[in-house]
């Protein structure tokens, strides 16, 4: 099968650049030109890394400490990268929003991580690792990076089990694996559900390790809010004390931005409370470009919203699809009543009846779109929430659909299922108050993930020199959609091995020339982060920050969720610039700025979002087609599933700060060609 | 349902605290703690007063940055965070008492946020495995056994929130110190440092300024994450080793 | 107390394990003595003469080899300096306590801790000050409580006259004092094995919890017994 078709040499292109026919968004951009990777390496694909290794400049070991690296973020990016350049010996400096580095919200992750070890002997390979990877992405990752992840993955493996990450183990004391996210083999490493907790302890033990060392300083509760660029090459940030209000302004010869996922720009979603895009965004305002922004990973089985004053969702692991049926009632009478009180013949288990042949367990997307459908009729079912309709009337409706164990339950006896997924189900009663065994669980679709993020090189550097982007923030390795536990992979790929690489080759050129604290790019920038601070501290209107964000995420989820479509997007970005006027005038924010001040923080990453949320829809609105997690009414086979148009649309949507969309401006679009020499690309089908 | 919330409130590390009372109305039972205090703070916001600080971030029991002491006990009656405490855990008319979590190595930041750094300094002290990138062997060269890896992974599940500090009667951090000793020294990779790992810890955790175990065991029985007490044995144990063995 | 720097220079034998260490060896040594101890007194069930033969016995041991007395100024000698030790240490953690968290909680519940557990201090004090009596009263001064006289040297008459009678307040006295010790080996039965690293496991620590009943029961029910029974008339002259 695959590996049949396999062609390792890099020579042979099987696709030709898309041409785009359509122009959905016109009017709405302004098209720039071409994007091409400077770095992008050639030859063979299998030795492409191993070269670049080798001709990757080195430092001499004396001269790293003089060199200053500033690395943002502290999940499994930003602390293993932080950790690894301390070990090399350079200056780092590590920030973070929380109060220590080991909350980073990679700690949430719970499945696991992939690793192409063939420890099971069942055909896995490098080559299928990165076949799997580029195919889940729906042909929309760059070739050569996910090659690079899956030969690299071997290695994080080794490096962790080292640190003391105590994964599954079989009983003869060898590392267990399991089998994720609907792959034939067994590649997959855990530590029951807590995966990420534990390869995130075992990077922050390493920080903390080079925190004693002296190689790595610390600053907890430290919010970047700028780059400094002198002279086109990323310099340093502007970073706010949480603590003191203090701007800071922090100069070193490289800047690394590991600061996570966006999917808070729908203000419900499974990240933190603080997961935001302002480190990325900032920098996007200084000129690095954004990619595929609209792609976004909708997670089918997380615990439904319970009412207006939800503030986040919890994820509940896929594998329950696995025992567990969906469905909703067949008549909308009966969303209010018992479950159990619905007659077998009037439930409507909607994924065996549309998908007969995969049923319960199509891919997250498909599950997800299914089960939005089925609470758009009014079929959904748990407590009403209010809702604003497409026509601006607010609505009650039911936003959740059955995930039926009960069935399992009967067949395998309950002890089994409680071995099963204990955790999971005891987490469902504490939030639901709700006896998973005594009834069917509600579940519904809420936003996981985004492939989207800053553009990057193969080096992992941003369009701006010294300016490099790594883990869940920049776009690359994942396509249109991510498959499950590849984000960790990629999270300590990019922190552990590429990035102390390829920055070896940025800093051989160094140490720079000393910036000035009072240089005119540093106070420029500094004096533009004290402006906003001082706007948003003096409009003193009427509404919360926290309304601005719900306000936005309603419409997010609303127009650039699960389903798009071009009027929904049109109307979405004239909705988000009407509420970003709307902020600019009338937002309260109370305290000080010179204390620690929650709102402050949050208007700051509020007013990111919403000019995010409009790019989003904008690059929705332009990409014409159905793939991975972003799917356009539009494009879609007969019966209904998601249909790509490689021709137009192969390619990585890199978006150019235009300037503020409420002074006319646009943003530019640079399109970066998806050639694919090793795989070649086939219409994703579950049928 | 409606409650009356006794609450600490403090501008800084340096001024004075004071008990403020405050009275809400329309809770939902499905409402989290948090949900309900950030009720409370758009309520405050109205009323033109400060929001109330406190600390969270998952907001669903992973990444230990919630705290709160409520009614007196740490992350409130049941046996998880205060960020998936539900409402239904009250009654309508309750109050509700809540203050940051007491320990001098956890001064007060601001009204119910504390400074926790003193735990990531007893970590950087010694709580990790010396393994420099790139220097890993094969991951399945040096098997663990299963039960000891069972063990490790279970007391390796601490979020570091520090409840185990605010419930001990003497502030001990002993729980903490003991689930990283235990998580460590039950891996054949942890075994080349053990014992000087434990000096050191206890060292920094002495120097924080967190008080003596004396084997109270609140903090286990406050500890989300359900930590045992074995822990604490465990690093009474390994620190004795280690006194043998010359640190 | 706070610090934002890393400790060098560590000691293992400086922590607060180490004092506790030491707490958990004296402790143990008293249990020791406190076990030879009651068995001693229940002596006085035997009458007159097997009393004072014991009494008298505790003086010969070891001799010739050791002077007359010698054995006895061994076992002092150690318990003096348990005590030393395990008074500084108790003082030390209480202290480092008390500093720990000096602004209290305005409400604080304690749902798993033994009542026990959380006096060990007020109840090591309150066993200080019967101990210093005590010793007074049966060892130095020899006081006998039914007409004040001191240097009584006749170990049960003295014994006797403490608890005989009119004397019930005294009985109450050591009744009381037993309680405090039941509840400081209550807890410190379990902590002591909890300190030297012996309950490592669930089913070890629910021994150690019974241990730690057993010895506080026994002891401290078998130290009351004969107060008791001289009170109640049971044991005569
Ligand atoms: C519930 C859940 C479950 C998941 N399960 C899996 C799984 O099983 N397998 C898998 O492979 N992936 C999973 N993922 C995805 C994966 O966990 C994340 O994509 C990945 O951990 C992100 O790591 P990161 O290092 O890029 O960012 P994060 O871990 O999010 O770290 C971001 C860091 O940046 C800092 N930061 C952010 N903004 C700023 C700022 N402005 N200033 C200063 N610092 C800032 C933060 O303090 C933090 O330290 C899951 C995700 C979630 C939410
Ligand atoms: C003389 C006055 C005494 C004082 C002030 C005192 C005080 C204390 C204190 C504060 C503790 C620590 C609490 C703990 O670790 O749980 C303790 C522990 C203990 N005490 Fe005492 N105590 C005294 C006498 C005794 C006596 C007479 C005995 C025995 C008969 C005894 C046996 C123990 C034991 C076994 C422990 C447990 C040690 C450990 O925790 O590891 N103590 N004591
Ligand atoms: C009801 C309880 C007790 C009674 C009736 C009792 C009785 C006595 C008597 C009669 C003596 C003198 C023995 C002699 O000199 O030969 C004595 C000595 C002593 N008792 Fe007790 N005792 C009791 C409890 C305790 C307890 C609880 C402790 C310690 C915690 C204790 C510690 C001592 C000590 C240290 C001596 C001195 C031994 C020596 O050095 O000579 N006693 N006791
Ligand atoms: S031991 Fe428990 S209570 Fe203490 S920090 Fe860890 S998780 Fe929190
Ligand atoms: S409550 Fe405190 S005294 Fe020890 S057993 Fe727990 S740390
Ligand atoms: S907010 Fe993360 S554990 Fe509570």
């Amino acid at each position: 099968m695959a590996s049949s078709t396999a062609d390792l040499s890099g020579l042979v292109a099987h696709n030709e650049p898309s041409v785009q026919v359509s122009d959905d968004a016109a009017g709405f951009y302004t098209l720039g030109d071409k994007l091409v990777d400077p770095k992008a390496p050639t030859g063979p694909i299998k030795d492409r890394w191993t070269n670049r290794k080798f001709d990757n400049r080195l430092v001499n070991p004396a001269n790293r400490r003089k060199l200053d690296i500033i690395i943002v973020g502290t999940g499994l990016a930003g602390g293993a990268a932080a950790a690894t350049l301390g070990e090399a010996g350079y200056n780092v400096k590590s920030f973070f929003y929380q109060d220590s580095p080991r909350r980073a919200h990679s700690i949430a992750a719970q499945g696991g991580i992939n690793a192409a070890k063939n420890y099971k002997e069942d055909g896995d390979s490098v080559y299928r690792l990165f076949y799997d990877t580029v195919k889940g992405g729906d042909y929309r990752a760059r070739e050569s990076n996910v090659y690079r992840l899956a030969e690299v993955s071997a290695n994080i493996i080794d490096q962790c089990v080292a640190q003391g990450v105590p994964f599954a183990r079989e009983y003869g004391g060898l590392l267990d694996n399991r089998s994720f996210g609907g792959v034939q083999v067994s590649r997959t490493f855990y530590a029951r559900g807590q995966t990420g907790q534990q390869l995130l302890l075992g990077a922050y033990q390493a920080l903390e390790r080079q925190v004693a060392a002296g190689t790595v300083t610390p600053y907890s509760r430290h919010e970047m809010l700028d780059v400094i660029i002198v002279d086109g090459k990323a310099r340093g940030i502007i970073a706010r004390d949480m603590v003191t209000g203090e701007i800071e302004t922090h100069l070193a010869d490289v800047v690394v931005l590991a600061t996570g996922g966006y999917g808070n720009v729908y203000y419900l979603s499974t990240n933190a409370m603080g997961s935001n895009v302002t480190a990325a965004w900032r920098a996007h305002r200084k000129g690095a470009y954004m990619a595929n922004p609209c792609y976004t990973q909708i997670h089918p089985t997380c615990i439904p919203v319970t009412g207006a004053h939800q503030s986040k969702l919890t994820l509940m692991s896929e594998s329950l699809r696995n025992d567990g049926r969906m469905w909703v009632p067949k008549k909308a009478e009966d969303c209010a009543k018992d479950p159990r009180d619905i007659p077998e013949e009037d439930r409507d288990y909607f994924l065996e009846r549309i998908y007969p042949s995969f049923g319960n367990l199509v891919p997250r997307d498909i599950a997800s779109r299914a089960a939005k459908y089925m609470c758009d009729e009014g079929r959904g079912v748990g407590p009403e929430v209010d809702e604003t309709d497409t026509d601006g009337n607010p609505v009650k409706r039911r936003r959740g659909v059955y995930l039926d164990l009960t069935a399992a339950i009967a067949r395998l006896g309950k002890a089994a299922i409680e071995e099963k997924y204990d955790n999971l189900l005891d987490m469902y009663e504490r939030i639901t108050g709700e006896d998973p065994y005594a009834g069917p669980m509600r579940i519904y679709p809420a936003v996981h993930y985004v492939m989207g993020g800053l553009w990057v090189g193969y080096d992992l550097q941003t369009n701006i020199d010294g300016l490099f982007c790594a883990g869940e923030a920049n776009f690359s390795d994942h396509g249109a959609n991510r498959l499950g536990a590849s984000a960790l992979m990629q999270g300590l790929s990019d922190g552990y091995f590429v990035l102390p690489n390829t920055i070896r080759d940025y800093l051989a050129d160094g140490p720079f020339e000393k910036i000035a604290e009072d240089h005119p790019a540093v106070l420029e920038a500094r004096a533009g982060v004290e402006a906003q601070i001082e706007r948003f501290m003096s409009i003193n209107g009427t509404r919360s920050v926290e309304s601005f964000h719900k306000e936005l995420g309603q419409i997010m989820w609303e127009y650039c969720g699960m389903e798009r479509t071009k009027e929904g997007l049109t109307e979405a970005i004239a909705k988000i610039r009407a509420l970003k006027a709307e902020f600019w005038t009338n937002v309260k924010v109370l305290g000080s700025a010179d204390s620690l001040n929650q709102d402050l923080e949050k208007a700051g990453r509020v007013i990111d979002f919403i000019e995010l949320g409009e790019l989003m829809c904008i690059d929705a609105l332009n990409r014409r087609e159905s793939c991975g997690g972003h799917f356009r009414a539009e494009s879609q086979t007969p019966e209904g599933e998601a249909l790509r148009h490689d021709e137009e649309f192969a390619y990585v949507a890199a978006w150019e700060w235009g300037g503020d969309s409420l002074e006319g401006h646009n943003p530019v679009l640079h399109k970066e060609d998806l050639i694919y020499t090793a795989i070649e690309m086939k219409q994703r089908s579950y049928k | 349902m409606n409650l009356t919330l006794k609450i600490w409130r403090q501008a800084n590390a340096t001024a004075a605290g004071a008990m403020h009372t405050y009275t809400l109305d329309g809770v939902s039972s499905d409402m989290s703690f948090l949900e309900m205090l950030d009720l409370l703070n758009e309520q405050l916001l109205h009323q033109g007063e400060e929001p109330i600080a406190f600390d969270s971030d998952c907001r669903e029991g992973i990444c230990g940055m919630c705290s709160l002491m409520i009614n007196g006990q740490a992350h409130g009656p049941e046996v998880t965070t205060t960020c998936q405490l539900h409402m239904r855990s009250f009654n309508d008319g309750d109050t509700i008492t809540i203050e940051p979590w007491r320990a001098d190595p956890f001064p007060v930041v601001k009204d119910l946020i504390v400074d926790r750094s003193a735990f990531d300094r007893i970590i950087a002290n010694g709580g990790y495995i010396s393994a420099n990138t790139g220097s890993a062997p094969e991951a399945n060269s040096v098997p663990a056994p299963r039960d000891k890896a069972q063990r490790a992974f279970n007391v390796a599940t601490c979020i570091g929130c520090g409840a185990c500090v605010a419930a001990c009667p003497n502030g001990s951090a002993s729980l903490f110190l003991g689930a990283k000793i235990t998580h460590l020294g039950e891996l054949p990779q942890g075994q080349p440092e053990r014992y000087s790992r434990v000096a050191t810890m206890i060292a920094q955790h002495d120097h924080e300024g967190f008080g003596g175990c004396t084997n109270i065991g609140e903090c286990a029985a406050a500890c989300p994450k359900e930590i045992p007490l074995d822990v604490i044995s465990q690093l009474n144990k390994d620190l004795r080793d280690s006194i043998k063995q010359g640190y | 107390m706070a610090t934002t720097e890393l400790v060098k220079g560590v000691r293992a034998t400086r922590s607060t394990i180490a004092l506790k260490l030491a707490m958990a060896a004296s402790g143990i040594i008293f249990i020791l003595f406190v076990l030879l101890h009651m068995y001693g007194n229940l002596k006085a069930f035997a009458g007159h003469d097997a009393y004072n033969e014991y009494a008298e016995h505790l003086r010969t041991l070891g001799t010739p080899m050791l002077p007359r007395s010698g054995a006895l100024w061994i076992i002092r000698a150690v318990l003096i300096v348990s005590l030393i030790v395990h008074v500084a240490a108790a003082v030390a953690l209480w202290r480092r306590a008390s500093r720990a968290r000096s602004t209290k909680y305005q409400v604080k519940k304690n749902v798993a801790s033994s009542l026990s557990s959380r006096t060990m201090r007020w109840g090591g004090l309150t066993i200080l000050l019967f101990v210093i009596w005590h010793l007074l009263q049966f060892t130095i001064v020899k006081i006998d409580i039914t007409d004040g006289s001191t240097g009584n040297e006749d170990p049960f008459n003295l014994l006797y006259n403490a608890f005989h009678g009119s004397a019930w307040w005294m009985t109450v006295i050591y009744l009381l004092a037993m309680i405090a010790l039941g509840f400081h080996l209550h807890h410190g039965t379990f902590s002591s094995l909890q300190t030297l690293g012996m309950t490592n496991t669930a089913t070890s620590r629910a021994r150690a919890r019974i241990a730690g009943w057993a010895v506080a029961i026994v002891i401290a029910g078998g130290f009351s017994l004969v107060p008791l029974f001289i009170a109640f008339g049971v044991i005569t002259k």
